[in-house]
């Protein structure tokens, strides 16, 4: 197994004394795919923005290649090497799609003109190119979804944090996005952690998941083990009679 | 609406960069053929063109609303006629210095709000209540002449540049610069790294910090660069009118002018609060005019017309009149199928 | 007896500012429920204000009497300016609701400025100058009327969000919108109806505030920021928050007033706004959001 890129250890929030997040550990293996699986409510959400800073945990540390990053800023988070995507996504709707990858390509480029040559590769490679002048809030939402995956891209990561962007597609919308992640993941070896409730998706893509539920870890695994763990089972049926 | 974005604030068509040149030149040329009263309601209009792109670099491009732009009118009014006065510094290098003391301003008003997170209505109000502590303040400075005013010395039939005294020409001449200029700084500006990135928080902040943008620093620069430019339009106020009295330069009345011309025009865009000052200052001279003529005691009408302008505005044009007429008569580029409306 | 005199001092700002407090409801009632900035909130005040002028000027009516009347002409007005034009903007961006109100405020200041002229008006009434004496104080009658007045309208409209059905169903509307619609509440005409009351309430506070205070169009931004200020430092769409907060900047006020240079006491209140601002932004009353 190759180096661990992410280490999480022993990550907790609470809000208002409610526990969203307790005790969670777990690695992301450089050039791997993990993928980060619950019910609602599970905390999943809560850990990325722990990673991405959003807010300090209230305890435990996130360290990306030996770097700590726990509590800095998410512009800090972004320049240590994190991009992500938002579960709701937050296009910047008045500005051109184009633009909007650019303002994420100048994260690490002074240049406006370099940055704009960036993100038309972008924009090319996840088949959005002939969107590229149109505002941003114009666009359906798979191509917002797409969107936001090259804006996180522009910002040059080497871990990437997928929340939830294959929700609301249609099944030959996920089975393109699917490719363009993988096809990211083996030809540059991006480092992803998804966040999915698309299990076919979370089959097809990753290399380990990590359950959790009611904000700890219940699992952590192969996809095929998780998928045959009495507890997972248990916590997802347990979830659905709720 | 692709009209806020980037490129098309700029994106002008042949014909719509053949208009601009002509109004550009016919301003070059206004007062060979204009009479003096043309002048000074040209000069008025481009005055309130000046401060509304300035104001413009806050609330269009950064999205932060200052309702107490006044405050940095006549910080820098106050701060080179002070200058001139008491220590007989000229306004073009007190200009600088009341630039300096603006941005101080500016940023002492900032760091407070964003490190409080004061944010929206709340920021707005803070910016309020600075301008009214101001204008309370000054009302007691006696060494700035306090609630009686404060006054340059107007000598008739001085030509003197360098001091910026002289003929109305002459300041017509330097704000027309002045617009110009302002005009430039902002299109460079906004062309920039800082620009995208303003635009990006302007339009949501949590995403523009998740693609690396410094909140802080993009909010901050934003401030600073607004109330710099604000403050020489309160410099080129002093030695224009040659008065400054507190209740009048401080009013909340006047931060509600100087937000008009950019509303009215289009907020965020480069053209928008030049042509929004060239719509409602005429109409404002217009009206006083008329009443004038026909011998009516109505004060109050003039601002009664800005607060109609206003409501129609938001309501019917909330964009802005620029992006409209600029889409009617083909002057910017069409952006691809992504025009909305 | 300088004790005395300092209680006199804070009665008259303790009453003064239940009016304050009254005036200030309105603009909370509106902001907690339709979550709009009232901007021209004191410009409805001091239209309330003129409202009792002249009902006073025709009519002889006392401002006490004056106060329903005007509240129901205001409260139309009110209910009028949100199904005409708030409404379509409660889903937009908040700086353009500011600007809006901002030119309704406006409109309404340079209109009661063309139609009574800069000039103060002032209303009359028989006990005009009488004092009552309530142990070791002296109070002005018209203070203490106007204050009782605004304590049992404000008793009122507790009650009324506390005990009625509507009352309650513009609660829910304000805890939660999308949940009042889910459960069948007509949304746009609650929001009226509330904005509607905050007008009222206003309008009856101005109606009030002539037994102390001269009618004049220039009052109108002033008491706009002065309602912003209290509802800030009692909490925004704290109810009452607003009245704590009107008791406080009046005390405040007035101590100021006479400790310092008069024309310094608004600057005292700004600073009180700054502080609560940056320290508190929720208000003294109010939930952190």
């Amino acid at each position: 197994m190759s180096d661990a890129l992410l280490t999480v250890d022993n990550l907790s929030k609470r809000f208002r004394g409610l526990k969203a997040v307790s005790n969670v550990t777990f690695t992301v293996p450089e050039g791997r795919i993990l993928a980060l699986i619950g019910p609602n409510g599970a905390g999943k959400t809560t850990s990325f923005n722990l990673i991405a800073g959003v807010f300090p945990p209230d305890e435990g540390t996130v360290t990306l290649k030996g770097q700590r990053l726990t509590g800095l800023k998410p512009n800090r988070v972004c320049a240590a090497g994190i991009g992500r995507t938002f579960q709701i996504v937050k296009p910047f709707g008045h500005l051109t799609v184009e633009e909007n990858v650019v303002v994420g390509a100048l994260a690490r480029e002074r240049s406006v003109e370099t940055a704009r040559r960036q993100a038309r590769a972008l924009l090319e490679r996840l088949e959005l190119a002939d969107q590229a002048q149109r505002p941003a809030r114009s666009l359906t939402l798979p191509d917002r979804k797409r969107l936001e995956v090259a804006r996180a891209l522009a910002t040059r990561p080497t871990l990437l944090l997928l929340d939830e962007v294959l929700a609301g597609l249609r099944p030959t919308e996920v089975d393109r996005m699917v490719e363009v992640l993988r096809d990211l993941n083996r030809r540059e070896g991006l480092t992803i952690l998804m966040i999915e409730h698309v299990m076919r998706a979370v089959m097809a893509l990753s290399d380990r998941v990590v359950v959790l539920d009611h904000g700890e870890k219940i699992a952590d695994g192969s996809p095929a083990d998780i998928v045959a763990d009495p507890r997972v089972i248990e916590s997802y049926l347990g979830a659905e009679e709720a | 609406m692709t009209i806020l974005g980037l490129r098309n604030t700029w994106g002008v068509t042949g014909r719509g960069a053949a208009l601009l040149a002509l109004s550009g030149l016919a301003l070059l040329l206004a007062p060979l053929v204009a009479d003096r009263y043309l002048v000074s309601v040209l000069t008025t209009v481009l005055w309130f063109a000046y401060v509304g792109q300035a104001w413009n670099v806050m609330m269009g491009f950064s999205g932060l609303l200052s309702l107490g732009h006044a405050l940095y009118v006549g910080l820098g009014a106050y701060a080179s006629a002070a200058l001139f006065i008491h220590f007989g510094i000229g306004p073009w290098a007190g200009a600088l210095l009341a630039m300096l003391v603006a941005v101080a301003a500016g940023c002492g008003i900032g760091f407070l709000g964003f490190r409080f997170g004061v944010k929206g209505v709340h920021f707005a109000l803070l910016t309020i209540a600075f301008a009214e502590v101001a204008r309370v303040g000054f009302d007691h400075l006696q060494w700035l002449g306090g609630s009686g005013g404060f006054f340059l010395p107007v000598e008739a039939g001085v030509s003197d540049p360098l001091n910026l005294r002289g003929s109305p020409t002459l300041f017509y001449y330097v704000i027309l610069a002045l617009v110009l200029a302002a005009l430039a700084i902002s299109r460079l500006l906004l062309h920039s790294r800082l620009g995208y990135q303003w635009l990006a928080v302007r339009e949501d902040a949590e995403a523009a910090e998740a693609v690396g943008v410094d909140l802080f620093h993009a909010r901050m620069t934003a401030v600073a660069a607004s109330s710099a430019l604000t403050a020489l339009g309160g410099v080129f106020q002093a030695f224009y009118f040659n008065n400054l009295f507190p209740e009048q330069v401080f009013s909340m009345g006047r931060s509600i002018e100087i937000i008009l011309p950019a509303i009215v025009g289009g907020i965020g865009t480069l053209i928008g609060p030049i042509l929004g000052a060239f719509i409602l200052t005429p109409l404002g001279e217009g009206l006083t005019f008329l009443l004038e003529v026909s011998g009516l005691e109505l004060p109050g009408l003039k601002q009664l017309f800005y607060g109609v302008a206003l409501v129609v505005i938001v309501v019917f044009r909330p964009d802005g009149v620029w992006p409209w007429l600029a889409s009617r008569l083909g002057l910017v580029r069409a952006s691809g199928e992504g025009d909305e409306r | 007896m300088p004790i005395d005199y300092y209680l006199n001092i804070a009665a008259s700002g303790l009453l003064t500012g239940l009016l304050y407090g009254l005036a200030a409801l309105g603009l909370s009632v509106i902001f907690g429920v339709v979550r709009v900035v009232n901007f021209a909130h004191g410009e409805m005040m001091v239209a309330g204000m003129y409202g009792a002028v002249l009902l006073a000027g025709y009519a002889g009516l006392d401002p006490l009497l004056s106060a329903p009347i005007v509240a129901a002409v205001l409260f139309v007005c009110g209910w009028l300016l949100q199904r005409g034009v708030v409404n379509r903007f409660v889903e937009r961006p908040e700086h353009m609701q500011f600007i809006l109100l901002l030119g309704v405020a406006t409109i309404l200041v340079n209109a009661m400025l063309m139609l009574f002229g800069p000039d103060s008006r002032n209303v009359a009434v028989p006990y005009g100058f009488d004092t009552l004496e309530l142990g070791p104080l002296l109070l002005d009658e018209v203070r203490v009327r106007a204050g009782a007045a605004a304590i049992v309208i404000a008793a009122g409209l507790f009650a009324f969000f506390r005990f009625t059905r509507t009352g309650k169903a513009i609660r829910a509307c304000a805890d939660s919108p999308l949940g009042a619609r889910v459960v069948g509440l007509n949304i746009d005409g609650l929001y009226a109806l509330t904005f509607g009351i905050g007008a009222a309430v206003v309008g009856a506070a101005g109606a009030l505030m002539t037994l102390l205070v001269d009618a004049r169009p220039q009052l109108a931004p002033e008491y706009t920021l002065l309602s912003f200020i209290i509802v800030i430092v009692g909490g925004l769409g704290s109810l009452p928050g607003a009245l704590l907060g009107g008791v406080l900047i009046g005390l405040s006020e007035t101590l100021a007033g006479f400790l310092l240079t008069p024309s310094l006491k608004s600057l005292f209140s700004y600073a009180v706004l700054i502080l609560v601002l940056l320290l508190r932004p929720q208000g003294l009353l109010g939930k952190r959001s």
